[in-house]
């Protein structure tokens, strides 16, 4: 079966890491590290305030998204006059669709890696401050 | 038929399986096969993700909706893009450092439920080739369109080197593969599109909504294959009816199409709802769709996952400009399609028709279809893979352990359906199935994903239920739609969008089944959200 026809070959095999597995490893260095393994209320604590600060941002941009884009179909039915308004040329709608709403929704995105990545630099700060 | 077709396809091919080839010298573990041993650069994943995100459905379907429908239709591509967005937002770096590799891994992780594994692997085969039997379809369509061959061969063709292809390289192989195909892609609806401009801009910019309606810009013979009224006189089958430049196009009964204002203005005779039920299921789709979730494992960390997918919104936003101006350029030269109805083509047959049937065009002509076969192949090739990667850790029961050769049978296992049904089914409709695969994905996979990630009192049997109620439902709609009679009035809108109402019911069965079954909140999903949430350099 598969180890007939598997020829052996100098490379040690490779490993699967993940972070459960790195924590039977490894020692926590402080406090706060051993909160999180041990998974003590306050290590709890601290996982679910960088959960929530990570859901908050995301349905903060969701929000700028579903206002920005999601009204739209809206506003044309409501005020259909707004349609044959031209820009450049081009009727809005075509222009908002066709072309604005992508540096649009790539601007959230933009916005949101670099808070979520924030996020998760204060959240490492708070476990290796050092200890008062 | 235009010389430069054949060598522009052989071309592509050859390139494909050589790089395929090439990647196979890297590829020797099944780590490599399955996730490229998780060492892809996020600027390589980020193209390769694209390539093979833009199928069929992008590079012919939206330019072809455009022409025909007119603004109503812009939602597709926007919302195509949007669903990266809704991906990045809500999933992209808890799902990389959740260390599973395919959707039924992600069940096994989370909520450790044998039942909703099998459940999960159930909706990926489903969705799969709910999305791979397009694919190929437009393959054969492309095919006889092009070449003048038969439907069967083209799909066939597509086929083999998509199975070949995976079960060779795996996907190590295929990254780079799909890396070359978004930008010949992107190449190929581009540069023609450059071309096509200056000619309209040499031809005295002709108004592209002429207060008479669409007219005709050369004299145009189109032939009658089917019994309908033109322009409210009944023709028969077997007729070929002439124009003249300047005559306008006539409606044509058995094609439905927008002209004049319905076409230009927001609103047309598309209701309000059907219009928020794509929304949903384009933006929340995205993230549910097999073939996309599984790229996301081959990048080495959360933050990398993020990054990746912001690059990809950009890539696919860029490419998303081009469609709309085939599709506006094509109501202008190729107004015939609105009789025929094949307005899938109008990609494939712009160059020729605006620049004539000079050298130019049809070097354009042949860099279009190459395109179009790009995308059918990379689509079609990560569809596959990610198919397979499902037969083989669920059927086969390969595990971590499985052999390559495992992989390979896999993958074989997995293209026999999808190829012998496209051969079969050559009459549904390829945008539309397309569409109805993200609904499915959006009331299945998505509820159970962001539910999953975020809320920590989610339920196995919460999840099933919703899984069940929200993509049954769609599923049994999906089914409806192809299958069975034509609707009419509020049912057909219902059951042919069905996303408007099979989401939120997702939502709702899943978070009232959690709540009702509370005691079987897993014990570990605090480290669980630890192993979601927290960045890897802590490595705890």
């Amino acid at each position: 079966m598969a180890a007939d026809d598997e020829t052996p070959r100098p490379a040690p095999p490779r490993t699967r890491v993940v972070l459960g597995e790195a924590a039977t490893r490894r020692l926590p260095a402080d406090r706060a590290h051993a909160d999180l393994a041990e998974q003590t209320s306050v290590g709890e604590a601290l996982v679910k305030g960088l959960v929530r600060a990570q859901l908050a941002l995301a349905l903060r941009l969701a929000l700028v998204v579903v206002t920005g884009l999601g009204a739209l179909p809206l506003l044309f039915a409501v005020a259909p006059r707004v349609g044959e308004v031209k820009v450049l040329g081009v009727n809005l709608p075509w222009m908002l669709l066709g072309v604005l709403a992508f540096p649009f929704l790539v601007g959230v995105g933009w916005a949101y890696v670099r808070w979520a990545e924030r996020n998760e630099q204060d959240f490492i700060a708070v476990i290796r401050r050092p200890e008062q | 038929m235009n010389p430069y077709v054949v060598p522009g396809l052989v071309l592509v091919v050859l390139v494909t399986v050589g790089i395929g080839a090439y990647g196979l010298r890297f590829a020797r573990t099944t780590s490599d096969f399955l996730v490229a041993s998780r060492s892809v650069s996020p600027s390589w994943n980020a193209a390769a993700i694209s390539g093979e995100y833009l199928s069929a459905a992008s590079f012919l379907g939206v330019a072809g909706l455009i022409l025909r429908y007119g603004v109503d239709v812009l939602w597709y591509p926007v919302g195509f893009a949007a669903g990266y967005l809704a991906l990045l937002l809500f999933v992209a770096a808890p799902l990389r450092r959740s260390g599973a590799f395919t959707l039924p891994d992600f069940c096994q992780v989370r909520l450790g439920s044998f039942r909703l594994r099998r459940l999960a692997s159930v909706f990926v085969v489903f969705i799969g080739c709910l999305y791979l039997v397009p694919q190929l379809q437009g393959a054969g369509l492309t095919f006889t369109t092009v070449t003048g061959g038969s439907y069967e061969w083209g799909a066939l063709l597509v086929g083999a080197v998509v199975t070949a292809n995976v079960a060779l390289g795996g996907m190590r192989a295929i990254t780079f593969v799909q890396a070359f195909q978004y930008w010949l892609k992107l190449t190929a609806l581009a540069v023609p599109v450059i071309f096509l401009i200056l000619q309209w801009q040499s031809d005295g910019r002709p108004q592209v909504t002429p207060p008479g309606g669409a007219t005709f810009r050369v004299a145009t013979t189109v032939e009658i294959q089917q019994d309908a009224l033109v322009g409210g006189v009944p023709v028969q089958a077997g007729q070929r009816l002439s124009y003249q430049a300047g005559d306008p196009v006539p409606p044509v009964s058995t094609v439905d199409a927008h002209f004049g204002a319905d076409w230009l203005l927001p609103g047309g005779d598309g209701s309000l709802f059907a219009t928020y039920s794509l929304i949903l299921a384009t933006f929340l789709g995205t993230m549910g769709l097999p073939h996309v979730l599984v790229r996301f494992y081959t990048n080495p960390d959360g933050a990398a996952a993020r990054r990746t997918t912001l690059v990809v919104l950009a890539l696919v936003g860029l490419f998303y400009l081009l469609p709309t101006l085939y599709g506006v350029l094509g109501r202008v030269y190729t107004p015939q399609l609105l009789m025929t109805g094949r307005t899938d083509a109008v990609v494939l047959l712009l160059p020729e028709a605006a620049l004539g049937g000079g050298e130019l065009g049809r070097l354009l002509g042949a860099l279009v279809t190459a395109g179009a076969l790009a995308a059918f192949l990379s689509t079609s090739s990560g569809l596959l893979t990610s198919v397979a990667g499902v037969v083989f850790t669920d059927v086969l029961k390969a595990g971590r352990h499985g052999s390559v050769r495992d992989f390979r049978v896999a993958t074989l296992l997995a293209a026999i359906v999808p190829v012998t049904l496209s051969l079969y089914v050559s009459t549904m409709d390829v945008s539309r199935v397309v569409g109805l695969a993200f609904a499915v994905a959006a009331s299945s996979f998505c509820p159970l994903l962001v539910l999953g990630i975020w809320w920590r009192r989610l339920t196995d049997l919460g999840a099933i239920a919703g899984v069940l109620a929200g993509g049954g439902a769609a599923m049994a709609a999906v089914l409806i739609t192809v299958l069975g009679p034509p609707l009419h009035g509020w049912v057909a809108e219902f059951i042919e969008q069905p996303a408007a109402w099979t989401v939120p019911l997702a939502f709702l069965v899943m978070v009232t089944g959690s709540l009702l079954t509370s005691r079987r909140v897993p014990s570990d999903v605090g480290a669980t959200m630890l192993r979601l949430h927290a960045p890897e350099s802590l490595r705890i």
